[in-house]
This record gives C-alpha cells, sequence and structure tokens, in this order.
C-alpha cells in the first residue's frame, strides 16, 4: 500500500504463555479495541514496527507529490491548474499529519527525513513511475488514490491513537482527489478520439502498477500476521486488491475504457472479479531501486532538503536572535 | 550543525463557538510561524476560526499509570449524574 512490505518482529505471533503480564495487558487491550496512546506501556516491535510503517506511509505521502506537481504548470486550465494545487498541497499536509505521529513514538522528524534521503527507508513503489501526460493525472486520482482509500479506511481503526486519528483526517480529504481524478478521466473519456485514446493509455500503464500498491500476497507472511494481532494492519494484502478491482471495474467500465487483463471475469461463485497478478519481479526490482523514476525522485528529494537548509536556519537564527533580545529587555 | 525546529501543540477553534481542541503538532521555529504554518497544515478546508500554538515541551500531561487515584473517586459518585435521580412525570420538565 503506501506502506509495502513493513517488516514486524519476524518472530511470529507470541501466544499467550510466552507473553510477560505487560504484553498480555497490552493484547488484551488491542483485543477490546481500546487505543494505545503515546506515554502507555508498549511492546518494543510495537513502537519499531509502527515507526516503520507510519514513516514509509509519510514518505509516500511527500515522494507522491512529485509525479503530481510535474503537471501543475502545464494543466490544460486555471481552474484544472488551482484543483491540482490544492490536491498536492493536501498530499504535503498527510505527510505531515504523519510525521506528527511518527514522532510520538520517540524518533525525530530530522531523522526519518534524514532515512528517505539515503534510501534507508522506503516510499510506495507506485511513485516511480512517471507521469507521462494530463491522462495520467486523472488515472493517478482515480486508481492511484483509489488504492490507497481501500487500505486506509480500515486504518481509521488501527490501535494506536495518533495513527488513527491522522488517518481520520486524511481520509476526509482523500475523496477529493479521487474524485478529481475521476472527474478528469470522464472529461477525456467523453472527448475526442485523441483524448479518449490518452485516457485508455493512462490506465493501460498504470492498472497494474496500482495492483501493486497493495504489495504481494501476505497469506504466509509472519510479518502480517503479527501486525494484524496488533491492528496496525486490518485487512491482508490480497483481500484489500481484490476490493479495489471490484470498485474499479464497473468504474473503468462507466468510463468505456478497458482494463488491460484479457483474464479479468466476474465470478460469480466468489462475488468478485477474476483477475491476473502484477509482475511481482518488477516490482521487487522498482523496490530495490530500478523502477523508471527512482533515481529522479530521491534526487528531487535530496536537492529540495539541501535546498532548503539556508531557511531552515535561518529561519531558526532569527527567532533565536529574537528570544535573546526580549531576555535582554526583561 | 543542522538543528530541527521546535515541536509546537496546535489547537483550533472551529466555527461553532466550541472550545479551543487539539488538532495535531508541527515544527516551527517561533509562535509566528506556528501560527502560519498551522494555517496551511490545519486549515485548508474552513476548519478554524482561531489558532494556538503552544510549544510542546511546555505542556505538561497526567501520566497513564495514574490512570486508577486520578480518576476511581469519580467513578463511586453516580450521584453526580442528574440521571441518579427519579423524579415523577407529573412534575415536568427538569
Amino acid at each position: 500500500m503506501y506502506a509495502q512490505m513493513v517488516k514486524s518482529t519476524g518472530e511470529g505471533l507470541k501466544s499467550r504463555e510466552d507473553m510477560s503480564p505487560e504484553e498480555a495487558a497490552f493484547q488484551d487491550k488491542i483485543d477490546a479495541d481500546i487505543k494505545i496512546e503515546p506515554k502507555d506501556w508498549m511492546p518494543e516491535g510495537y513502537r519499531k514496527t509502527l515507526i516503520r510503517q507510519i514513516g514509509q506511509h509519510a514518505h509516500s505521502e511527500i515522494v507522491g507529490q512529485l509525479p503530481e506537481g510535474n503537471w501543475i504548470t502545464r494543466a490544460p486550465t486555471l481552474e484544472r491548474k488551482a484543483i491540482l494545487l490544492a490536491k498536492v498541497q493536501d498530499e504535503a499536509g498527510h505527510g505531515l499529519y504523519l510525521y506528527c505521529a511518527a514522532e510520538t513514538l520517540g524518533v525525530s522528524r530530522d531523522d526519518l527525513t534524514e532515512q528517505l534521503l539515503d534510501g534507508r527507508m522506503k516510499y510506495s513503489s507506485i511513485f516511480n513511475y512517471p507521469t507521462l501526460n494530463w491522462a495520467d493525472m486523472g488515472a493517478v486520482g482515480w486508481l492511484v488514490d483509489g488504492a490507497a482509500i481501500m487500505n486506509q479506511v480500515p486504518l481509521q481503526r488501527t490501535s494506536f491513537g495518533p495513527y488513527s486519528r491522522a488517518m481520520i483526517r486524511i481520509c476526509k480529504e482523500e475523496s477529493f482527489h479521487q474524485r478529481q481524478g475521476y472527474d478528469i478521466m470522464m472529461k477525456m473519456a467523453q472527448g475526442s478520439e485523441a483524448q479518449k485514446r490518452m485516457a485508455q493509455d493512462a490506465l493501460n500503464r498504470l492498472w497494474f502498477p496500482s495492483l501493486m500498491m497493495f504489495g504481494p500476497s501476505d497469506a504466509d507472511s509472519v510479518h502480517s500476521v503479527q501486525s494484524m494481532a496488533w491492528k496496525i494492519k486490518m485487512d491482508s494484502n490480497d483481500e484489500l486488491r481484490q476490493r479495489f478491482v471490484d470498485q474499479t471495474v464497473p468504474q473503468a467500465e462507466y468510463l468505456g475504457l478497458t482494463v488491460p487483463d484479457e483474464s479479468l471475469k466476474w465470478n460469480d461463485e466468489k462475488g468478485g472479479y477474476d483477475f491476473s497478478e502484477p509482475d511481482w519481479d518488477e516490482f521487487f526490482d522498482v523496490i530495490k531501486g530500478n523502477g523508471p523514476c527512482n533515481v529522479d525522485r530521491l534526487a528531487a528529494r535530496n536537492k529540495a532538503w539541501d535546498d532548503g537548509a539556508w531557511v531552515r536556519e535561518g529561519l531558526l537564527a532569527h527567532a533565536e536572535k529574537r528570544a535573546a533580545r526580549k531576555t535582554a529587555a526583561e | 550543525m543542522s538543528k530541527e525546529w521546535p515541536l509546537w501543540e496546535i489547537f483550533i477553534r472551529g466555527q461553532h463557538g466550541l472550545s479551543h481542541r487539539h488538532v495535531g503538532s508541527l515544527h516551527a521555529p517561533d509562535a509566528e510561524m506556528a501560527i502560519k504554518n498551522a494555517r496551511d497544515v490545519y486549515t485548508r478546508r474552513n476548519e478554524g476560526q482561531s489558532i494556538w500554538a503552544v510549544e510542546a515541551k511546555h505542556i505538561s500531561a497526567s501520566s497513564p499509570s495514574d490512570k486508577g487515584p486520578l480518576y476511581e473517586p469519580s467513578e463511586s459518585k453516580v450521584y453526580r449524574h442528574p440521571t441518579f435521580f427519579d423524579i415523577p412525570e407529573d412534575v415536568g420538565a427538569m
């Protein structure tokens, strides 16, 4: 998802007998849907896994600004430009809400940023694909934000209070994102032949990368079993992917576009679509750093961080000077 | 040499005259910038009429382990709630 393949303790689930009294009390709270707050006792593995997951989620929001920011200056109308600008600004906001949530676990914002910049922490694979034309803005909002919503709506009920509250704020805004994307797709799909071709081309290129956002099947993953017991992961990757396909296929049909999967077929028995798996070799290759835009994305974040250093330092120096002057006057 | 901006907790009063409510935190070099940043981060959709920014280090918080001693005394005092008293219907609204 926005957080893919987050590793947990890797030790598998502890049985009740193996838990310390503190761990058992902690698990009881989670089972009773009582939120865990930053000052409450928590197992070290829970804290570390959450930092990884929330951090990766935050990084995805921030890096996710780049593919769309690419089109702000070239939006076809002033209205579209204002809307896209508002959307990209929201992504920055989402990143900030999530960094705040991660910070309550005792990690610093700058530490998280540095881990993104030097490649120790990841962001979602989807943002390593390029946005080649305006139709991609529609497809990103519709598919990428649509896939994000699938994952984020259940996470509103996650066990960690600050994460849950951040997800509630984010979900309120996410629906605007998906609708603005679909609005672009409707315009293109109902437009000229050339516009229709662009819309279909965007769907062709972004369909499988969107399915990859949920991550490979985690039916046998010890990490996922632990994360689900802790309620920091609410559904399996396959469940979310199925839900996304079932919701999205009729939307593509409404647009008169064809989902680029010959095996796509309604399955009456399971009450959902059968569909092809994305190319997982490609996914692992992108995660490793070999996607079409990995190098560009990290270079852009590093440049922004380095170019902004004088602003961060200057404002702090100004604040310190003013504080010192105020103290002297008292 | 890089030094992190301090953390601020942000409180916002919404449209309908309710109290300021905690909405989240952010980093800023000083109070003025904290309020400006809070405007951008937390009020993009008319959520607020007024912003308070408090540097996080100035907030004192109760400890979770004090939960028992702090809140238990009120649990046994059900008579503090109006529903404790049975008032005959004939008396009318009260």
